[in-house]
């Protein structure tokens, strides 16, 4: 039988000093984005310590997949970042196909930029809603986000059958076809989302208040970002030039123009504005897909849905996923099921640093600066 | 101006207000359980079983193959074979599931089953007020067939697709026994 | 991006008489991986880090994999004597090969735009000898991914500023990814 666990104070080293507080942010918390626990030292308000805890979430799906085919971990890999399951998907069947040796169509390989896309914009909308919640908007702009995703996740259920957990993306290419009408939505989804956009900036961005608790705080310095794998809107926020989409051009992304924003300082402010451009961005590749998606083939012809059985060997599969480099590593024994199947996430690699970031800010920016990392558990604890 | 980033925001907060009064695109909330949107035609719940004609256990498609039970990532099926063999609808005589439950507290939706079966048999279901006042959510072969006509109701382009592959090779079997000489053995 | 070849030559003249093996990889990936021998896995990663034809600034991915012992049948040839004639025949003969743990570290360069270079590191044993230098003083971003191995696995870091346990809770005491691991109350879910 597992013992019980015992409960232990969240303190870890000896703070001879009595005058500090340590406060235990979570894992029952409405700002912590999932269940994340901070044990964090402050003395007065000022953050001392901060030590994240998690593995509330843990669900062991590495080793479920072990034990399962390789077409069956598909639909558990929409449950990792559970907001953004199109991106979760590609990760995965690009390492299988990576591993295998299969070829995408290319019809198969523009869908799969069009909702990789659609889901990075909603991702940086909820992000942006989100983030001004922690603030303290109180759910305004989090609702005018999610009415746009609201659009998206219609044209999702349309295409998959599902609104998030879409389990569409197969070996070699994509589980089925785009229904009739899809692309006109899309294309007017997309359209719409641009004046979107300009009224989301207009109540935003220029927000005295905005700017005044997140310029300056969280700064995130170049090479503690490089050095500590911060991957995704925050590296490039703190100025580091390096999406996945270019210099992996994985998919067909080298056939699509589209700039990569940076950021000067790396602070909350900074990681806050380069989501907002990229989902300018991101419009600006959904049009030219939308444009010049040609008709043909969803699936390898070589491509089998059951039994698949890889001759041994390995392969690391990585995209930019909308909150970094998400990546899986499999090993393949020749057998029906992975032997190593791993998740490398970019909210658990990104929260190395979240202390660095908060030491000497108080606690309420503490809330905005994780906020700003934009994790969801059950990426983190998988 | 100090504060005119606040007044441009509560100029588009009062934007959104005032037009949700008129404008439908900005009052997008629909009043369930009054209102209901129209479902989508892909949507997908949970699974169930199709069948044929009147009687719904004697017309089932399921062929208890098990495959929707080998690549069910969750695990949620169970099936036992029957040891009769009947014929189906192309005359071969098959096997058919004496028991056929799918516990839907842990089946995921994804879909898999539907995907692989090989006798569109299996399908998905557009159902989501399952909530009941017990804790048994176990389905078992009663509580899953439902028949053609209503599949044709929820995925009509699905299942028109479905009857016309059936239909022929249904043509495609007769034309073969036709060209037999010997009697053949009745057919369904 | 230099080939596995170049960057074996290079970290071989910058560490002579460093164990460096080639571990092939059988799928299509184009992935092979570099076998480091522990005690100098700090040293050549810091130099992999820092030197500058190479670059590798950025450890993206840290995993742990376990390899139980396992038993091949193999024909060997053998020279017996048969008939008073010595001859070489073939017999079929047990090999044990020995289990271990292992630490994979993708590598990629932010500067340079190359990658991945994977290396390894193997342990001793899987009971006793489990211990591995750990590269977050190279890498910080190794901090947290030592520690799910070290959770996980059960390979210690010597070297990790905190090596405690990240996604189990604290008291647990087991490695729930090794294949020999059982749940205690291992519950089936089909009905």
């Amino acid at each position: 039988m597992i013992a019980a666990p015992e409960f232990q104070a969240p303190s870890r080293g000896g703070f001879a000093d009595h005058d500090l507080m340590e406060v235990a942010m979570g894992p029952h918390h409405p700002s912590t984005h999932g269940v994340f626990r901070m044990n964090v030292v402050l003395d007065g308000e000022t953050v001392v310590k901060l030590t994240p805890v998690f593995g509330y979430l843990h669900r062991n799906h590495e080793k479920i997949a072990e034990k399962n085919s390789y077409l069956a971990s598909i639909p558990y890999t929409d449950r990792l970042d559970y907001i953004c399951s199109m991106t979760n998907n590609w990760a995965y069947v690009l390492s299988v196909e990576k591993l295998v040796g299969l070829g995408v169509p290319e019809r198969a390989e523009y869908i799969r930029v069009l909702v990789g896309e659609l889901t990075r914009l909603f991702n940086h909308a909820c992000l942006a809603g989100f983030l001004l919640q922690d603030m303290g908007a109180l759910g305004t702009p989090l609702m005018y986000a999610f009415r746009e995703r609201e659009k998206i996740l219609d044209l999702f259920e349309a295409l998959s059958g599902s609104r998030m957990m879409c389990n569409y993306m197969r070996f070699g290419g994509c589980r089925c076809d785009l229904p009739d009408g899809w692309l006109e939505e899309a294309g007017k989804v997309v359209a719409g989302f641009d004046s979107f956009l300009d009224e989301f900036e207009a109540l935003l961005s220029e927000n005295e208040i905005l700017r005044a608790r997140s310029q300056g705080v969280g700064v995130l310095p170049r090479e503690l970002a490089v050095n500590a794998g911060v991957t995704g809107p925050g590296l490039r926020a703190s100025g580091v030039n390096y999406d996945i989409r270019k210099v992996d051009q994985y998919g067909i992304y080298n056939r699509f123009k589209f700039r990569v924003p940076l950021g000067a300082r790396g602070d909350v402010f900074d990681r806050y504005m380069v989501r907002i451009l990229e989902m300018r961005e991101s419009l600006a590749i959904l049009r030219q897909a939308v444009r010049d998606i040609p008709a043909g083939a969803i699936l390898d012809p070589k491509a089998k849905l059951r039994n698949l059985r890889p001759k041994p060997g390995e392969a690391y599969g990585r995209i930019e996923a909308p909150k970094g480099e998400l990546g899986f590593y499999l090993i393949s024994d020749g057998g029906p099921a992975p032997w190593r199947y791993r998740i490398r996430p970019p909210s658990f690699v990104n929260l190395t640093v979240l202390e660095d970031m908060c030491l000497g800010h108080t606690i309420a920016d503490v809330v905005i600066i994780l906020g700003s990392v934009d994790i969801v558990l059950g990426e983190v604890d998988r | 101006m100090l504060g005119r980033g606040i007044i441009r925001g509560l100029i588009e907060t009062g934007r959104n207000f005032c037009g949700s009064y008129h404008d439908p695109a900005r009052l997008t909330t629909v009043q369930y359980p009054e209102e209901k949107l129209p479902p989508q035609e892909n949507a997908r719940t949970i699974p169930f079983l199709v069948y044929d004609g009147a009687d719904p256990l004697a017309g089932l498609r399921c062929t208890a193959c098990t495959i929707c039970e080998q690549e069910c990532p969750a695990h949620c099926i169970l099936i036992v074979k029957d040891t009769v063999k009947k014929p189906d609808y192309l005359g071969k005589m098959q096997f058919h599931p004496k028991v056929f439950d799918i516990d839907i507290a842990v089946c995921m939706g994804c879909g898999i089953c539907a995907e692989v079966c090989p006798f569109d048999s299996i399908k998905m279901d557009r159902v989501f007020e399952l909530a009941r006042d017990r804790r048994a959510m176990v389905f078992h072969k009663t509580d899953l067939a439902k028949s053609n006509e209503y599949f044709r109701e929820i995925h009509p382009g699905e299942a028109a697709a479905v009857d016309v592959a059936r239909a022929e090779e249904q043509r495609k079997a007769q034309a073969k026994k036709a060209a037999i000489p010997a009697p053949a053995p009745a057919a369904p | 991006m230099p080939t596995l070849e170049q960057i074996i030559a290079r970290v071989a003249a910058a560490f002579p008489g460093a164990r460096l093996e080639v571990v092939p990889n059988g799928s299509p990936s184009n992935q092979p991986s570099l076998l480091l021998e522990p005690g100098r896995a700090v040293e050549i990663a810091k130099f992999l880090r820092d030197d500058p034809e190479l670059r590798f600034d950025y450890a993206s991915n840290v995993t742990g994999v376990d390899w139980p012992e396992r038993t091949v049948k193999e024909r060997v040839k053998v020279r017996r004597v048969i008939e008073g004639v010595e001859k070489e025949t073939e017999e079929l003969a047990e090999r044990k090969i020995p289990g271990c743990l292992e630490a994979v570290y993708h590598l990629y360069s932010m500067a340079l735009g190359h990658g991945p270079l994977v290396i390894r590191l193997r342990t001793g044993n899987r009971a006793d000898r489990v211990v591995l230098p750990s590269l977050t003083p190279v890498w910080r971003s190794c901090e947290f991914q030592e520690r799910e191995i070290f959770d996980l696995f059960g390979i210690q870091f010597e070297g990790h500023p905190d090596l405690r346990r990240i996604l189990m809770w604290d008291n647990f005491a087991d490695h729930p990814m090794r294949k020999d691991y059982v749940a205690a109350d291992a519950q089936e879910a089909t009905p």
